[in-house]
């Protein structure tokens, strides 16, 4: 359980290991770890050995090929799976099936995944401990007392604590980078319309984007490059046939994995002085500062600039995301599926308590928050402005981009913080996100990957930013600086000899 | 002295248009099909479906806005109408508040020879909701999500018209543009087409309006013409009693010819618009704009000055045939099909009104071929059989779409063109009335009609009456 994803492909594909038995190891260990992780809300054991059987027939037949066929996955709880629980780990949705699959999750069946089970998550991905789920909190692998940050906070873990080679999570505001971050493992964010959104239960739908975590980047780039593919069925879906047009902005290509050479050579790197400034905790900030070194010493040309509008970025994105989801969160009524409250006089007082009853504190806030602003009267002074914002966001970054191919900096100010340390303070919570959430306004790709430890041996992330649909850059910078470094696993693992 | 009034009315024109599948998923629109037979997850809103835009759709309103003079805005955008009701899977609806796909546009009506314009505010697209239906047995309400999704548009007209038939005429144009685009059939029994009356009052000279109600669940012209009156009538009494008009939403009960306040405008829920970030702005190139211009039928006003021209018939005839596309359709395919326009306009007209008449028919759902009415035509022009049995026959064709040749030969009702069979029978004839026959011959005309009739009976009608006549006369003058 200690090989990545893509090596266990080649070991798969090569006949020395069964996909039974990858898949049994997988559910031996969630058997052992999962009382101190609670990585999962569904493990679906049975069905999971199922498709072991009948993929490794499609193997062994030549009819599946790709590097990750017979490589099991855990999918975020977000995203829809045909006949398996699909929670968002809310109680509203806590007894929903779907219908369907989710375009992404189909890319990676027809590639011969074998799914495991759906991980936890913040409720409705709002969060960023992945303490708000109605499952119960996840544990972060390096420190059980920790978080594992939020809101894929649940695959994040299953893939530090080798529970699964790699998984699916959704990014809206920094869900997919920060939890990998925290729990020493890899993560991207591509490009907004690089994976189709349908199938995943909406947050911010102009935020959101579908995206791996793994042990590396070889594996992120190749689990990339199988779910990123144009879909008829999203409008917001981009289409690489008709290319991109638009700011003289250019699509590098969806082949990721060939950008992984380790080769930074005369690559320029911008690093926002902005980043560096109050609130970041200074092993963070030593971390990150050590990294740009590496990619220095391997011939980057490495800078400091002012990217501006870093301050902007919280409330615009509180505003929008909040407003979105508002929306987006008005089906879930207890009249057509999941949770419906038991008692009730009429309809609205049905819609009222099943919705009261169904959501936590924190979707709830956000619900009020995003009512609020998109009221009328306050429409143009918030939503309207939120997105002004956003355009000016996105402007800071496209000047940027003129000048740099890739920008350099933390994932979040801190590590993965104490349990309830942020339940108590949503503020404090909000401005942890400071570094990711400006890349889902732009809606430009960001790559996650461990770059050191604090004082605390917890580790720490780099984030590295590219141009819209240049995901190449960072992949190959992430690539190169992943060369120098060995892959830690955490030391809890090997002290309990798991 | 008690003081005049003017009525002011503006219209909601909502109209189901003609796509196969519904606005966001590929659906079948089809009416009056099983419950929940015609539902996908996107128009059930279940979790993580998305909405993707029919392209048909935006043909039709483009197609719809052109023919009514409208600006077409042609970087328009869909937003999101948020509220909670069992019939609306997502509670809410993807509709267009900000950027509407057409704006500005007018139509002219006639009324009582005096010609205007109404003017279109704006035209927007959005989606159908579900049916509910509430099941007495077990006190619950249930939903049919068939409908949800169906595309309509909803035509916003100015405040411009000042009277019930000024609405009629206004709503007769729009169903008659519509029609002939085939973007939808308009039936407001069937709720393809659905108006609701925004209506004030003020004395006449102000220049100012008054308080304005909608009025909704008009099913017929005829209910239509009745709200409105009804309407008037009881914002007069109010402003005359000292009263206000409170701006509301009321609904009309046609069977008790009243209305009654659905929920008040000034506690009403704030909808929170903004635009559905699941959808694209939807571009329309000014070639694609062309292209449905170019494609666009030939309406009604340019049927009536083409026929004039052409076919030389009555105006009033005109009117009649092109006021359903489908009687027109009829009458030019029969033109096509080698009948005279004369001829045909005829039998629509006399025959064809009374059958309709007789049998309930609307226009719109004449269901016989032109095909067999043109035959029809033919075999009365070759005498093959007379204007009788032509009736007959056309009843047939009216009712069953019967295929005339085919009938008349298989019930023998071609006429005789035997002429020694006829003079055989004409001799008899007048070797039995020798009184009519001397009525006749001492200068009474009208005998002959008498005998021409007892001819046809004894030939059982199948003899052709000129034909009759001329022999008859022949032999009388002998």
């Amino acid at each position: 359980m200690k090989l990545t994803a893509v090596e266990l492909g080649k070991k798969i594909k090569a006949g020395e290991v069964k996909v039974a038995d990858a898949v049994r190891a997988c559910l031996d260990r969630i058997e052992k770890l999962e009382s101190d992780i609670n990585a999962f809300v569904t493990v679906d054991g049975e069905h999971a050995m199922e498709q072991a059987e009948e993929i490794q027939r499609k193997i062994d037949s030549g009819e599946l090929t790709g590097p990750l066929a017979g490589v099991p996955v855990a999918i975020k709880d977000n995203m829809c799976t045909k006949g398996l629980l699909t929670s968002c780990s809310s109680k509203i949705l806590s007894n929903f099936i779907p219908t369907y699959t989710a375009e992404a999750v189909l890319k990676l069946k027809e590639a011969g995944a074998v799914i495991i089970g759906k991980t936890n998550m913040d409720e409705f991905a709002m969060g960023s401990t992945t303490e708000t789920s109605y499952y119960g909190a996840t544990q972060n692998p390096w420190d059980v007392k920790r978080v594992p940050g939020g809101s894929s906070g649940g695959s994040a873990a299953a893939v530090s604590a080798e529970e699964v080679p790699y998984a699916l999570g959704s990014d809206t505001g920094g869900s997919i980078r920060q939890p990998a971050a925290f729990c020493g493992v890899t993560g991207i964010k591509p490009t907004y319309g690089r994976v189709s959104r349908y199938g995943l239960i909406a947050y911010g739908s102009s935020l959101d984007q579908i995206g791996p975590i793994a042990k590396d980047v070889t594996d992120c780039a190749t689990v990339l490059e199988i779910i990123c593919q144009h879909d008829d069925k999203d409008s917001t879906s981009y289409d690489a046939e008709k290319g991109y047009t638009g700011n003289g902005i250019t699509d590098t290509g969806s082949d990721f994995t060939s950008a992984l050479v380790d080769d930074v050579k005369g690559m320029k790197i911008g690093i926002p002085r902005d980043y560096f400034g109050e609130g970041i905790d200074e092993d963070v900030k030593k971390s990150v500062l050590e990294a740009a070194d590496v990619l220095k010493q391997k011939g980057a040309v490495v800078e400091e600039f002012d990217l501006g509008m870093v301050e902007y970025a919280i409330p615009a994105y509180y505003i929008i995301a909040s407003a979105e989801a508002s929306s987006n969160l008005e089906r879930f009524d207890g009249v057509k599926y999941g949770y419906r409250t038991s008692e009730y006089t009429d309809l609205h007082n049905m819609y009222k308590k099943s919705r009261s009853e169904g959501f936590g504190d924190e979707v709830k806030r956000r619900i009020m928050l995003g009512s609020f602003v998109l009221s009328s009267g306050y429409y143009d002074a918030y939503y309207v402005k939120a997105l002004k914002t956003k355009a000016l966001i996105k402007k800071a970054f496209d000047d940027a981009f003129a000048k740099y191919d890739v920008i350099l900096g933390p994932v979040a100010p801190t590590t993965a913080l104490m349990k309830g340390e942020s339940l108590s303070d949503p503020l404090k919570m909000y401005l942890g996100d400071i570094y990711t959430v400006s890349v889902n306004l732009a809606g430009i790709p960001g790559i996650s990957l461990p770059c050191g430890f604090d004082r605390n041996g917890m580790p720490v992330g780099l984030q590295l930013l590219g141009q819209t649909f240049d995901e190449k850059s960072i992949i190959r910078a992430a690539y190169a600086y992943e060369c120098s470094r060995e892959y830690k696993r955490p030391a809890t693992l090997t002290e309990r000899g798991l | 002295m008690s003081k005049t009034y003017e009525t002011v009315i503006g219209l909601e024109v909502h109209v189901e248009l003609a796509t196969k599948t519904k606005i966001f998923c590929g659906c079948s629109t089809e009416f009056g099909k099983a419950p929940n037979t015609h539902t996908c997850p996107v128009c059930t809103g279940m979790p993580g479906s998305l909405p993707v835009l029919n392209k048909g759709v935006v043909e039709k309103a483009v197609a719809v806005g052109l023919a009514t003079n409208c600006t077409i805005t042609q970087n328009c955008k869909f937003d999101r109408k948020n509220y909670f009701y069992p019939d609306n899977p997502q509670n809410y609806q993807i509709s267009q508040l900000y950027y509407p796909i057409c704006r500005d546009g007018k139509v002219e009506i006639e009324v009582d020879g005096k010609k205007k314009f109404v003017r279109i505010h704006e035209i927007h697209m959005e989606e159908d909701a579900g049916k509910l239906i509430h099941d007495p047995y077990t006190d619950s309400s249930l939903v049919d999500f068939n409908r949800s999704g169906v595309p309509l548009i909803e035509i916003v007209s100015e405040p411009d018209m000042r009277s019930a038939e000024e609405v009629i005429a206004y709503l007769e144009k729009l169903r008659l543009i519509i029609q002939y685009l085939g973007a939808s059939d308009c039936k407001l029994n069937e709720g393809s087409m659905r108006a609701d009356v925004n209506l004030s009052v003020r004395e006449v000279g102000s220049s100012e309006f008054g308080t304005r109600t909608e009025t909704k669940n008009l099913n017929s012209f005829k209910a239509i013409a009745r709200a409105i009156e009804n309407e008037r009538e009881r914002q007069i009494d109010l402003i005359e009693s000292g009263e206000k008009v409170v701006q509301e939403t009321r609904r009309w009960d046609d069977t008790k010819e009243y209305s009654y306040p659905m929920r008040s405008k000034e506690d009403a829920q704030d909808y929170r618009y903004f635009p559905d970030p699941d959808l694209v702005p939807v571009v329309i190139s000014d070639e694609w704009m062309e292209n449905i211009r170019k494609n666009q039928p030939e309406l009604r006003d340019e049927k009536r000055i083409r026929y004039k021209e052409e076919y030389d018939i009555p105006d009033y005839d005109i009117d009649i045939i092109t006021n359903s596309k489908r009687m027109a359709d009829i009458f030019e395919e029969a033109i096509a099909l080698g009948a005279a326009p004369k001829k045909v306009s005829n039998w629509l007209m006399v025959e064809t009104m009374r059958l309709m008449k007789e049998h309930s028919v609307d226009a719109d759902d004449l269901s016989f071929s032109a095909k067999n009415l043109a035959a029809l035509i033919a075999l009365v022009e070759s005498k093959a059989i007379n204007g009788t049995v032509a009736k007959e026959v056309y009843e047939k064709i009216f009712t069953d779409d019967i295929d005339p040749e085919k009938y008349v030969e298989e019930n023998g009702l071609k006429t005789v063109n035997d002429e020694g069979a006829l003079t055989k029978t004409i001799e008899e004839i007048v070797a039995a009335n020798p009184k009519s026959v001397a009525d006749y011959k001492s200068g009474k005309d009208k005998a002959i009609g008498f005998l021409v009739g007892q001819t046809m009976k004894a030939m059982k009608g199948k003899a052709d009456p000129g034909e009759v006549n001329r022999i008859l006369k022949e032999i009388l003058s002998k």
